[in-house]
């Protein structure tokens, strides 16, 4: 079985989303965490330029185009990702997500 | 044996190479990764001699290799990989500095429980510089130097748990991004400017003449040339990457690492980097050289800082007492030389300077680290002494080193390179203010280093460390004595007798005639150092730890001053650090008053509102509505069991949906 290059990087960023999700569901460690969804974010990222190189038009830059805005958001979704951290663990001095429960129903 | 320049990128990849492995070694394998990243630095000293070799075949020839990244629209970003006696050079010396100080950590941190940690950090360290040596792109060049920035902020911070430690890792990283800031400016100018950031690509690269003859022919505000603006911008990032006044104040700090990593910032890497730099793009640099009629020239305040930081770094030397210390001032003070041999016009003598001082210093930071092992972790110079007899290998060693870097003549490479750069600063025909100022710093050079011998080495033990020290193992000190031949031996591939290096730096180069006297006078003034320094501290040693300073019993003010290193952290601190506390907490009141005044008074009109409403429902229309709200609240507390407060509950309905939905879709068929 011969895979095109366009399966390969979607094979290739789906085994990356998978680490991402598999990190994001099992660490307590909310930064850990939110590494998971960075990864799962940049696997969608791949997807992207996946779909732009080996598309119907990679002349024009929209792939790219579309990604660094991406970067772009996760930069600024990172900045408020550790921001909530920080506020979290001066509430309860440790950074378990499981115990950031007091909103519960 | 030939390294041809497409593949010139192994030389960075295996020490790269060799930090992942590093990284995902477990912390009992302790060996694998030692080996792997001795291992990997031994075989990139293998190729940067073959890269050597091809180099050498025609040492005016800059080989490339450039490569398409990606492309934009209509602009394409390309990177490359240059090769020329300047990156061969350099990529053989931090190969060899780096390899010989990877070996001598190996006994040095043996005992911490992070070592394959500190192996993944330190590779990549050397990765990072390496990847600066061999960019033909000044964007692969500020990458590489980006990474140089984090390995020396995870590598000064390694002890992270010591609060001094984390706040100077933290110091390093936030003084040298100030510089960074200028590099980055500077590039997107150059980039607008031309149109590439390569340095050479068949005449379209921005270190050949099309693009410098139109950068030099633009002015931009104040009547400079848009060359020396450029220039200037790139040269803020080497002030801060090569511990520049006024952005020094972070590598007497950076002490606070492991001393291996002391040795590869001060010696390999890292400060090297911005001398690098400004000699990789010295055709930038000196391009507005042309035009006599500029208000500035690039080239003259490179010489300036350089000249007040040589002098600078050598007076606070003098009056501190951590051995560490001493030689992160004297590593100030050096680089000072570097750019002022870089401003005055001599790269060459800049680089050989460089070369040379890579070696002794890295010579003297391990002899440091062999003194520190061996007396406990124990760093004040008051609080050592006596250690001339039982660490016999060490003292040998560090006397070279210090003798190198005094500038003891004829047999030792500071020497001669130190007499290059006073040769080129003396034939300067804009000022020659540099070159006193140089020679003032020979004698300074000259003098604390005396004291440091002699204060740590020589009269008796002045603390419980100090009088059990022994001599380090066999690990160390091969290391140092390898280093210690290099130190002498160095210097006799650029005596002006024999210039080599600087013919196969630069094959333009000639030797001016008239050395002698200058040579003379230099020989003088190390003799007064050191002269000097053992007549204070040598006559009479030192008797107990917490007797003063000689110096200190005479000016205790001017003592007290330079001990405090002028001041210049209390400054930043009063200036900046306090402008950026403003700002917070201007921030902050605005936040909490403006904003939330807002905030509140909505509130509070709500609340107004709300009492309204309710006095009129619960009077008029409450009725039969009950009965449904009872049914709505049960209805509510059935759903709000849901929010579990379970974060990872949620992902996981989450991924389950997504699953789901994927599945739908698979199912359904592609419609």
């Amino acid at each position: 079985m011969s895979l095109s290059p366009l399966q390969l990087c979607l094979l290739f960023s789906s085994a990356l989303f998978c680490v991402g999700l598999i990190g994001a569901l099992s660490r307590s460690n909310s930064i850990l965490v939110l590494l998971g969804i960075e990864l799962m974010l940049n696997a969608a990222n791949i997807n992207f330029i996946a779909f732009w190189r080996f598309g119907p038009a990679p002349a024009a830059g929209t792939g790219v185009v579309f990604v660094l805005f991406s970067i772009a958001v996760a930069a600024a979704e990172a900045a408020v990702g550790l921001a909530l951290v920080i506020a979290v663990y001066r509430h309860q001095k440790n950074i378990r997500l499981q115990e950031a429960n007091r909103l519960k129903g | 044996m030939n390294l041809s320049v497409q593949y010139l990128w192994l030389i960075p990849a295996l020490p790269l190479l060799a930090a992942g492995i590093g990284s995902l070694t477990p912390r009992s394998g302790k060996a694998i990764a030692a080996g792997a990243t001795i291992g990997a630095m031994g075989l990139a000293f293998l190729l940067s001699c073959g890269a050597l070799v091809t180099a050498l075949q025609d040492p005016s020839a800059h080989l490339v290799a450039n490569f398409t990244w990606f492309e934009l629209g209509h602009s394409t970003v390309r990177l490359g990989w240059l090769l020329d006696p300047l990156t061969a050079l350099m990529c053989v010396m931090v190969t060899f500095v780096g390899l010989l100080i990877f070996i001598f950590s190996t006994g040095y941190m043996h005992a911490d429980a992070n070592f394959t940690r500190f192996f993944c950090f330190l590779s990549l360290f050397a990765a990072a510089m390496l990847g600066i040596l061999i960019a033909n792109s000044l964007l692969l060049l500020f990458i590489s130097w980006e990474l140089v920035g984090l390995a020396s902020y995870l590598l000064i911070g390694f002890w992270f748990h010591k609060p001094a430690a984390a706040a100077a890792a933290k110091k390093a990283f936030i003084t040298t991004r100030i510089g960074d800031l200028g590099f980055l400016l500077g590039m997107l100018w150059l980039y607008d400017a031309t149109g590439s950031l390569l340095f050479y690509d068949a005449g379209k690269g921005v270190l050949e003449s099309s693009a410098l003859t139109a950068l030099v022919t633009q002015t931009t505000v104040g009547g400079l040339a848009v060359s020396t603006a450029i220039g200037l911008l790139l040269f803020c990032g080497a002030i801060g990457k090569s511990g520049q006044f006024p952005l020094h104040v972070w590598l007497p700090d950076a002490m606070e690492g492991p001393t291996p990593v002391s040795a590869l910032i001060h010696a390999a890497t890292m400060v090297a980097a911005g001398v690098f730099l400004i000699a990789r793009i010295y055709p930038l640099m000196s391009a507005d050289l042309a035009i006599t009629a500029a208000p500035l020239h690039a080239l003259s305040v490179v010489a300036a800082i350089g000249a007040i930081t040589a002098l600078l770094g050598a007076v606070i030397a003098v009056a501190q007492n951590d051995i560490k210390r001493i030689l992160a001032f004297s590593t100030v003070s050096q680089l000072g030389y570097m750019m002022l041999a870089l401003g005055v016009g001599s790269w060459v003598a800049a680089i050989f300077h460089l070369l040379t001082h890579a070696f002794f210093k890295a010579l003297l930071f391990l002899a440091a680290g062999s003194v520190i092992h061996a007396a406990h972790h124990e760093q004040d110079i008051r609080r050592l002494g006596g250690l001339k007899g039982p660490l016999k290998i060490t003292f040998a060693t560090f006397a070279i080193g210090m003798m190198a870097l005094a500038g003891v003549p004829f047999v030792f490479s500071g020497f001669w390179s130190k007499e290059a750069i006073l040769h080129a600063a003396h034939g300067w025909n804009v000022s020659h203010l540099p070159f006193y100022a140089g020679l003032i710093a020979v004698v300074l050079t000259a003098f604390y280093m005396t004291r440091l011998v002699a204060e740590a080495f020589f009269g008796k033990a002045r603390s419980h460390a100090s009088e059990h020290a022994h001599e380090s193992p066999a690990v160390m000190t091969v290391p140092l004595v390898l280093l210690a031949i290099c130190a002498v031996l160095l210097g006799f591939l650029g005596t002006p007798y024999w210039p080599w290096l600087q013919h196969t730096l630069d094959p333009k180069f000639h030797s001016e005639p008239g050395g002698a006297g200058l040579m003379v006078t230099s020989i003088v003034l190390v003799a007064l150092g050191i002269g000097s320094g053992w007549a204070v501290y040598g006559r009479r040693l030192r008797e107990k730890a917490n007797a003063a300073d000689p110096i200190e019993a005479k000016v205790p003010g001017l003592f007290a001053a330079l001990a405090a290193r002028l001041g210049f952290d209390e400054l930043y601190a009063a200036t900046v650090g306090r402008l950026n506390t403003f700002l917070a907490d201007a921030a902050d009141v605005f936040d909490r008053y403006v904003w939330d005044g807002a905030v509140r008074l909505l509130a509070g009109l709500g609340q107004f509102t709300g009492t309204v409403t309710r006095e009129t429902d619960e009077n008029l229309v409450n009725g039969g509505f009950d009965a449904t709200s009872e049914q709505l609240k049960a209805t509510g507390k059935t759903y709000s069991r849901a929010q579990t407060g379970d974060t990872h509950g949620y992902l996981l309905m989450v991924a389950l949906g997504f699953v789901l939905l994927v599945l739908a879709v698979m199912l359904g068929g592609a419609r």
